[in-house]
């Protein structure tokens, strides 16, 4: 049937055959949608939600606003107020705030949040907090006397920026700044234990990363190149590990390393050590980055193993031919081969180490901590802000590396086993 | 990679090394699981070879730390054992309740997991779906996001998310609620983080699956009569049930295996089996964890053998050969 010039192709009914199929499409892809909506709302509910509650918190600490009502309605009055020589009206509103905390109890809230930015104060506002109720004015004087701190213009800036229940302060001190008395500034150089730990957790995790590389490519190579009935025997013995409870190979590892344990035995009974003089490798980086990379094997081994399984056999044969030395060969044409392999894997090993935390926690010891420990050492003191800001850059590091990963080599191609 | 026949002999040397230096990787792979095993039977509460042990005298091995796991909690452990004592280990002692609590959370979060994800997977091979890429990232990421991070605002909101228990919501949820209404110290509030968690797994095991399934079976089933339904029972699920169990199977791991989400939101009520070894790790170390982590290796073994058999099986399905 030719078509007309002018005159549009129609369905059956009438309708434009443009419009219809759009109608149809647009069915379909609603249909598909709403086969995976259930379960966005879940992940919704369960995962983005907490996520988003949790960098709400990391800008948010209301434990002075809360309880120092009068300083925080003088903050807003006064804000161009001189820190270094704050009149007698924000200390007689903060000795009433001192004697109001005394009476409901908040002192320790209260000194907490001002001690994130000016270290040694929740002892200041205990101590100050047991007298207001008997100081007379003038008050700066009589504070004063009490301790001559609460004039510290650090100590009042901070107080001002704490009258605000959200603040970015918290991003500050995860980087190693405090508050001064000239205002924002780095800590000393041995004083910065979070950008430390920082770079300290992210040189462990690629010092792992390179160790796997190294144990997982002759693995890889040899599992691509056996006959199938052999290699299928020996990949048992890299999946057993990977089903095998994290738990499980941490506690192994602990029973092998430590001071009494099997390792150190058999150095000592092939008197190839001394009885004192026991290796340590157990509670300390040792014994993280040895327990870490048996946990990540699996997790390079299987990229790798995936890439390497489908390069013909016939390019190596044929670069030999060609007159190339088996270096050369390896060098030149089948190691270029397993570049996809290998930037999968230690892409996905990288990004596990960086935010490991059982492991260092049972075996690391005080000097093999990571920064995921540091997260939960300050939830358990309850500075949930600090841990929720600590724990957001550690999340924009690793979607960088997410987004990377996905760039790189495409999530799809996610596999196991 | 067998050696030609024109390699050098310096190439055979270093064929050799390289087959020593692959048994030793896999020896580092395997040795920590396997030297667990005999000492979770040594009689003495040490964590290394004993003298008998090694000359394998009878008397240097034992079940009593497998024992230990009858009686840690037990009231009256060493009380005659009749059908009384036992059902009081059934109730009181420690690791059963650990562990009766890991399957029951475990099994609930597979079944959330498993459900969601599989028909999650369906939309998401289907060629028409919108945003596929970033949906796709988005229900992979609780693999690649930190545990902690996760936990931590778990543990924020799960602490806010609460019905007051005298209210109309609170007569419907709150039997599967903490005390105070609330997510947090609940083990509904613990199954749903584990299946987030497991989902992942889930979507990616059975897309993977549904990459083989030739769609053109949908159609020929429709054009046959079948309603969407009788074609998902009858065509597709039997076609995708080795990947979805394959799924299920990973998520269940995870949630067996997974300690820092229910260190954080837990309370004491929702003890697990790992939690209860992270602990005791943590603390006093006694070789029950061994008899415990033994267990857990049989169980893992046991699993690894389902997941292989039925990866064969999906393979053969698919008229996929080799692998």
């Amino acid at each position: 049937m030719a078509e007309v010039a002018g005159e549009l192709l129609t369905t059956a009914d009438g309708r434009p055959l443009k419009a219809a199929l759009q109608a149809a499409q647009a069915r379909a892809r609603r249909r598909a949608f709403l086969l995976v909506l259930p379960l966005l709302l879940f992940v919704l509910l369960t995962f983005l939600v907490p996520i988003g509650y949790m960098l709400k918190r990391s800008f948010e600490h209301d434990g002075f606003a809360s309880s120092a009502p009068a300083l925080v309605a003088w903050f807003a009055e006064n804000p161009d107020f001189d820190p270094a020589n704050p009149p007698e009206e924000a200390f007689a509103a903060l000795v009433s705030d001192l004697a109001r905390m005394q009476v409901e109890k908040t002192t320790g809230v209260a000194g907490t949040r001002i001690n994130y930015s000016v270290p040694g104060t929740i002892s200041l506002f205990k101590g100050g907090a047991r007298v207001a109720a008997d100081l007379q004015p003038p008050y700066k004087e009589a504070l004063l006397a009490v301790d001559p701190a609460w004039g510290r213009p650090a100590l009042w800036r901070g107080m001002e920026s704490a009258s605000h229940v959200y603040t970015p302060e918290f991003y500050l001190v995860a980087s190693d700044h405090k508050l001064t008395d000239a205002g924002w500034a780095r800590g000393a150089e041995n004083e910065r234990i979070y950008l430390y730990l920082f770079g300290k957790t992210f040189l462990v995790s690629a010092l792992i990363t390179l160790i796997c590389l190294a144990l997982a490519f002759p693995v890889a190579h040899l599992l691509a190149t056996l006959p199938l009935a052999k290699s299928s025997l020996l990949m048992i013995l890299v999946l057993l590990p990977f089903w095998t409870s994290l738990l499980v190979r941490t506690t192994s590892w602990i029973v092998l390393l430590q001071e009494q344990g099997v390792v150190n035995n058999v150095l000592v009974a092939l008197g190839l050590i001394d009885n004192s003089g026991r290796l340590a490798m157990m509670y300390n980086m040792t014994g993280t980055v040895v327990a870490m990379t048996h946990v990540l094997l699996p997790f390079m081994i299987l990229p790798l193993y995936s890439v390497m399984r489908v390069i013909p056999p016939s390019y190596a044969r044929a670069a030999r031919s060609l007159g190339a030395t088996s270096w050369t060969t390896f060098r030149r044409v089948y190691l270029p081969q397993t570049l996809p392999g290998i930037a999968a894997g230690s892409l996905l090993v990288f990004i596990l180490a960086v935010g490991y935390y059982i492991t260092p926690a049972l075996v690391g010891g005080a000097d093999g901590q990571l920064i995921s420990n540091l997260i939960a050492f300050h939830m358990s003191k309850s500075n949930w802000s600090l841990a929720a800001a600590i724990a957001a850059m550690l999340l924009v590091s690793i979607l960088l590396l997410y987004w990377l990963y996905d760039r790189l080599i495409g999530i799809d191609r996610l596999k196991f086993g | 990679m067998a050696l030609p026949t024109y390699a050098s002999p310096l190439e055979r040397v270093w064929y050799y090394t390289y087959l020593v230096i692959c048994a030793l990787i896999f020896l580092f792979l395997i040795a920590p699981i396997l030297v667990i095993l005999p000492l979770s039977f040594n009689a003495e509460p040490y964590f290394t070879f004993t003298e008998k042990m090694l000359t394998f005298d009878p008397e240097g091995y034992s079940l009593r730390w497998y024992d230990a796991l009858l009686t840690l909690g037990h009231p009256t452990a060493d009380a005659p054992r009749d059908a009384a004592w036992w059902s009081t280990a059934w109730e009181r002692a420690t690791w059963i309740r650990a562990a009766k609590n890991s399957f029951w959370i475990g099994i609930w979060a597979t079944i959330l997991a498993t459900t969601l994800g599989t028909i999650a997977a369906l939309g998401l091979s289907r060629p028409e779906m919108p945003y596929r890429r970033l949906i796709m990232a988005l229900l992979i990421s609780p693999m690649i996001v930190p545990i902690i991070i996760i936990a931590v605002g778990m543990s924020f909101f799960f602490a806010k998310a609460c019905v007051a228990p005298d209210s109309a919501m609170g007569a419907i949820f709150g039997m599967f609620l903490s005390e105070k209404g609330c997510l947090a110290n609940s083990h509904l509030g613990v199954i749903m983080a584990h299946a987030v968690l497991g989902i992942p797994f889930v979507i990616i095991t059975v897309t993977a699956t549904l990459s083989g399934f030739d769609q053109s079976l949908i159609r020929a089933a429709h054009s046959l009569g079948a309603n969407p339904r009788t074609t998902f029972f009858k065509v597709i699920m039997p076609l995708i049930l080795p990947g979805v169990i394959s799924g299920a199977l990973f998520a269940f791991v995870t949630s067996f295996d997974e300690v820092v989400a229910v260190l954080f939101i837990a309370g004491p009520d929702q003890q697990t089996i790992p939690r209860q070894m992270f602990n005791g790790i943590r603390e006093a170390i006694s070789p029950a964890i061994l008899a415990v982590a033994t267990i857990l290796v049989v169980i893992s073994v046991l699993l690894l053998a389902s997941v292989e058999l039925l990866r064969r099986r999906s393979d053969r399905l698919r008229g996929v050969t080799g692998r």
